[in-house]
């Protein structure tokens, strides 16, 4: 059965000086497996061109379209429509600096993160790239694998009420990455090197676990388990154990 | 006007972009990138099965070697790449790989012992060497001799760009996202940077630099359905022919990918089928051993994608809602190795068609993938045309694809690329020629032309619909410039196409906002996309014969003797409606491999008069080094190591292989 769908999408350019923040009501007929980017894109190319939101992969793995779909951050590119009710709300994501409409400027946020977290593999020296490479046990290499699936999309920051009331605090994203470069041998950061970087209440002592983060996850990492690791490591260094 | 100076202007921040700058970084240049989008979020993040480079770790990888991997390639491209191109990179992909895991790319790694594989629809057990534990490992794709492709799991590209996007941070490389290249500014047959708007304020400015390298991705988007990214849309192609000097190549070589989903068009890994995951028709029944007796389902991408749509014009198709497709089926694997190795395809099967893999067939059909063509350059990287400007990754053709690029070949050309790219844009840099002199009137004039242009967008809301315009223009591709082509088609597509720019002449926008505007972002680069458009389709047209993955119908041979040759486009005037086509011959008498049967279906090619005597040639000297070890031997065929960058030309280690 064809459902008539009732988009209430948010509206503002703040590039715009005649533009003010509301909502804007679209209708659409419903398609055989449309998803939001299929949506969306009907919307401006149909009804109003102006829309902007921001779609690269549509394939949810860029973390491009992150957004508030009926009051839940996610990623609309591969949000089904027929999951949805037929009234849909979007809003974009909080927290993150509005661009115009549905698009946030996440990449800024998400740059500024890793320059302060020094989100990269801290070497001692270059590896001549003639020779065979270091060995690392399959496991390892997996498991680190596990943790690098983070895609940058926001979701667990929107959702985050630590992150709604401390601007500086770094989200479960960044306790993740940090957790990813503690897990890997080739980074030869010390533990009081990351407890400089997360040790207070912008890290992981800001988190108060209440995890909403885990739940909209994307990647379905686990941040949960990562965060409370990180902070038992972090006490223990705090108070000189380890 | 705001002018920023660095000394490389990087366009692009993909894996190609991305290392380039680190290398002309490490080299002492400043240099800052610019990107439509965060560069993390690139087109690149969504390469999911691998990277190839011959490691030889693997057990079913024994024996592979910069010599194995050339000769896929070559074979692979249809004769069409350029060798040495092919030597470079083949030489140069090991070393991409292991810096890459030195900086933190988790690649899957080589457990010793006993452990299963499928192979042609068996379970089968192998056994790795303990020498070769811990060290990287790789999985078999399509057209190659050997398990060359290293990954992991089935994001690659994503934990590729993750380290290199990083590392640029660490290195404090400025990436200036949300940023489009408008125009190349550049006059007397030198490029001095580019014309950028900030696609959040909408602001022009201008980049100026002593080299501007391009690594803008491809064009796949001038397709309606693609595996591509949205924003490939082929404008660093576009801006590289609107000089009218630059000029791009090989064009009509698309690649249509065997399996992506239908009909959202999104991709699933060759590894899939390396893996051990096999094809079906409408009855269930495997078909590719039909066709290729041998490579089945891992013959050459194009050939697979082809045997796909003959065996559906045969009405073998399953009939969908969505129109005829065929069948993935990896439930052989069992759930355990899709859990693992092929993560990526299970969430897309789950979130796009509500099925699980390790249960259901995938319902799949080829589609637009890739872009073997793009500005042309020599084998440093540059146009020969206009000095100054660089290409690396896909938005180029420096041409070690030619005519159909193997799977897992298009990554590791991109960092190997970015690799060696940025060693020759330094050292010109450093020449006498790589200064930066330009006067700021011809500054002026390149950004107020493109002002003037977007005021006339804005100032009329045009007599003809954009959006229409370009639904047109990605149903004559899809429909005239796909798969099978013949002359008829091809020629009503050109003179449609031609239609269709002459009406994107008069779109003129609704919205007035200058910043974030997507109706104006549509309006400026229709005409771009469409003159990429329709220089592949007058490629195609006149390409009287069939190569890698272009197919015409109406000629069907491979044509060594008139088309062993590349083509080459020019924009020649702002107002013409085609481009210029000129054609570059490949030189058979200095080829190390001269041109042969691929080995697929029936043998249908028209010999090239000097590939008999270059045959003759090479056996000969083979004869008289059969104790010449084979580096040297290689040398004694096709020299190549002096042009690489010095610190480049060691031999790569392998266990076989061991360095003193
Ligand atoms: C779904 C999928 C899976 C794939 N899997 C594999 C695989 O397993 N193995 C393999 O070898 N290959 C694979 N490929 C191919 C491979 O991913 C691409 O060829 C490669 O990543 C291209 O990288 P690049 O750096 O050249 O360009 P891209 O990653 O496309 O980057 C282009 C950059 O240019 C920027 N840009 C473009 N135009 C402008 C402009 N006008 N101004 C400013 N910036 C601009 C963009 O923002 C972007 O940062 C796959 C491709 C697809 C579609
Ligand atoms: S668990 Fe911590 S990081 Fe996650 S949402 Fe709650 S406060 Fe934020
Ligand atoms: S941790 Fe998950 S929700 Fe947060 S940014 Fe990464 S992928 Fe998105
Ligand atoms: S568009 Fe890439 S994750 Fe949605």
């Amino acid at each position: 059965m064809s459902r008539t769908l009732t988009f209430s999408i948010f509206r503002h350019n703040p590039g715009d000086p005649g533009s003010r923040p509301g909502l804007d009501v679209f209708t659409l007929e419903e398609a055989p497996g449309m998803t939001l980017f299929i949506a969306l894109n009907l919307l401006r190319d149909e009804q109003d061109p102006s829309l902007a939101f921001d779609f690269v992969c549509r394939a949810g793995v860029c973390g491009s379209c992150g957004m508030i779909i009926n009051g839940r951050p996610g990623l609309a590119c591969r949000t089904l429509t027929e999951a949805l009710p037929p009234r849909i709300t979007l809003l974009p994501l909080p927290t993150f600096e509005l661009i115009a409409d549905l698009s946030v400027n996440t990449g800024k946020w998400m740059r500024a993160l890793s320059e302060r977290l020094q989100t990269w593999v801290h070497l001692d020296e270059e590896t001549d790239p003639d020779r065979l490479e270091e060995p690392m046990e399959p496991e390892r290499a997996e498991a680190i694998y596990e943790l690098d699936r983070c895609i940058e999309c926001g979701c667990c920051v929107a959702a985050c009420g630590t992150a709604r009331m401390r601007e500086d605090f770094v989200g479960a994203v960044g306790l993740n990455k940090i957790a990813r470069f503690r897990a890997d041998p080739r980074d030869k950061r010390s533990e009081a090197q990351y407890f400089e970087l997360i040790g207070d209440d912008e890290g992981v002592f800001g988190c108060m676990s209440l995890l909403g983060c885990q739940d909209v996850c994307p990647k379905s990492l686990s941040l949960q388990t990562q965060i409370a690791f990180l902070r038992r490591k972090m006490v223990q260094i705090g108070a000189g154990f380890a | 006007m705001k002018l920023i100076y660095t000394d490389v202007l990087v366009i692009g921040g993909g894996l190609a972009g991305l290392r380039a700058a680190m290398g002309v970084r490490r080299r002492g240049l400043e240099t800052l990138v610019l990107s439509l989008v965060p560069a993390k979020r690139s087109h690149s993040v969504a390469a999911q099965g691998g990277m190839q480079a011959s490691l030889a770790n693997s057990v079913k990888g024994a024996g592979d070697n910069e010599d194995v991997h050339f000769q896929d390639t070559v074979r692979g491209s249809d004769w069409g790449c350029d060798q040495i191109v092919a030597r470079m990179f083949t030489h140069m992909a090991p070393k991409a790989v292991r810096e890459l895991a030195a900086w933190g790319v988790p690649w899957n790694r080589v457990r010793k012992g006993r452990h299963e594989a499928v192979i042609n629809g068996e379970r089968i057990t192998l056994t790795a060497p303990d020498e070769a534990h811990g060290l990287i490992t790789a999985r078999d794709f399509g057209g190659t001799k050997k398990w060359r492709t290293c990954y992991t799991s089935d994001g690659t590209g994503h934990a590729m760009l993750y380290t290199l996007g990083d590392r640029a941070i660490a290195e404090a490389i400025p990436v200036h996202e949300r940023k489009e290249a408008l125009a190349l500014i550049h006059d007397s047959g030198r490029c001095h940077g580019a014309v950028v708007r900030d696609l959040i304020s909408g602001e022009l400015s201008a980049y100026l630099a002593r080299a501007t390298i391009m690594a803008t991705g491809g064009y796949g988007r001038i397709y309606g359905v693609s595996t591509n990214a949205v924003i490939n849309e082929g404008m660093g192609q576009a801006l590289a022919l609107e000089t009218g000097v630059a000029r791009l190549a090989n064009l009509e070589a698309i690649q249509f990918h065997p399996t992506a989903i239908v009909p959202a068009g999104i991709l699933v890994t060759e590894g899939c089928r390396g893996d051990g995951g096999l094809l079906r028709d409408a009855d269930g029944h495997r078909f590719m051993p039909d066709y290729e007796p041998e490579k089945k389902e891992l013959a050459s991408r194009d050939v697979v994608s082809r045997r796909m749509a003959e065996h559906m014009r045969r009405g073998k198709g399953v009939n969908g809602s969505f129109g005829k497709h065929l069948w993935l089926d990896i439930t052989v694997l069992g759930a355990a190795h899709i859990d693992k190795n092929l993560r990526e395809v299970k969430d897309i099967c789950r979130y796009f068609l509500g099925i699980d893999p390790a249960k259901a067939w995938i319902p799949v059909r080829p589609t637009q993938h890739y872009s073997m063509g793009g500005i042309r350059t020599d084998h440093r990287g540059e146009s020969p045309w206009l000095r100054g400007l660089f290409a690396c990754g896909e938005a180029s053709c420096w041409d070690m694809h030619g005519f159909n690029r193997l799977g897992g070949n298009s990554v590791a050309e991109t960092v190997v690329s970015g690799m060696l790219v940025s060693e020759y844009v330094a050292d010109f840099c450093a020449s006498a020629e790589g200064n930066l002199a330009i006067s700021t009137s011809l500054v002026e004039d390149f950004v107020s032309r493109e002002h003037g242009r977007l005021s006339r967008l804005l100032a009329t809301r045009g007599s003809e619909n954009a959006v229409h315009l370009r639904k047109r223009m990605e149903q004559i591709m899809i429909e005239k410039v796909g798969l099978f082509r013949n002359g008829p088609d091809l020629a009503s597509a050109i003179e449609e196409l031609r239609g269709l720019l002459r009406a994107a002449r008069k779109v003129g926008v609704r919205c007035q906002s200058r910043a974030a505007n997507p109706e104006l972002m549509l309006a400026y680069r229709l005409p771009r996309m469409l003159k990429i458009a329709l220089s592949a389709t007058l490629g195609a047209f006149q390409r009287t014969e069939s190569r890698g993955a272009h197919f015409r119908e109406d000629h069907t041979a491979r044509n060594d003797r008139d088309w062993l040759n590349r083509t080459l486009y020019q924009w020649a005037n702002e107002d013409d409606e085609l481009p210029t086509l000129a054609y570059q011959p490949l030189d058979v008498a200095s080829m190390e491999l001269p041109p042969g049967f691929r080995g697929y279906g029936a043998k249908n090619i028209l010999e090239h008069p000097a590939t008999a005597p270059r045959q003759a040639a090479i056996d000969k000297l083979m004869q008289n080094h059969e104790r010449t070890e084979r580096h040297a031997l290689q040398e004694a065929l096709m020299p190549f190591r002096h042009l690489l960058p010095e610190r480049y030309r060691g031999n790569n280690e392998r266990l076989s292989e061991p360095l003193p």
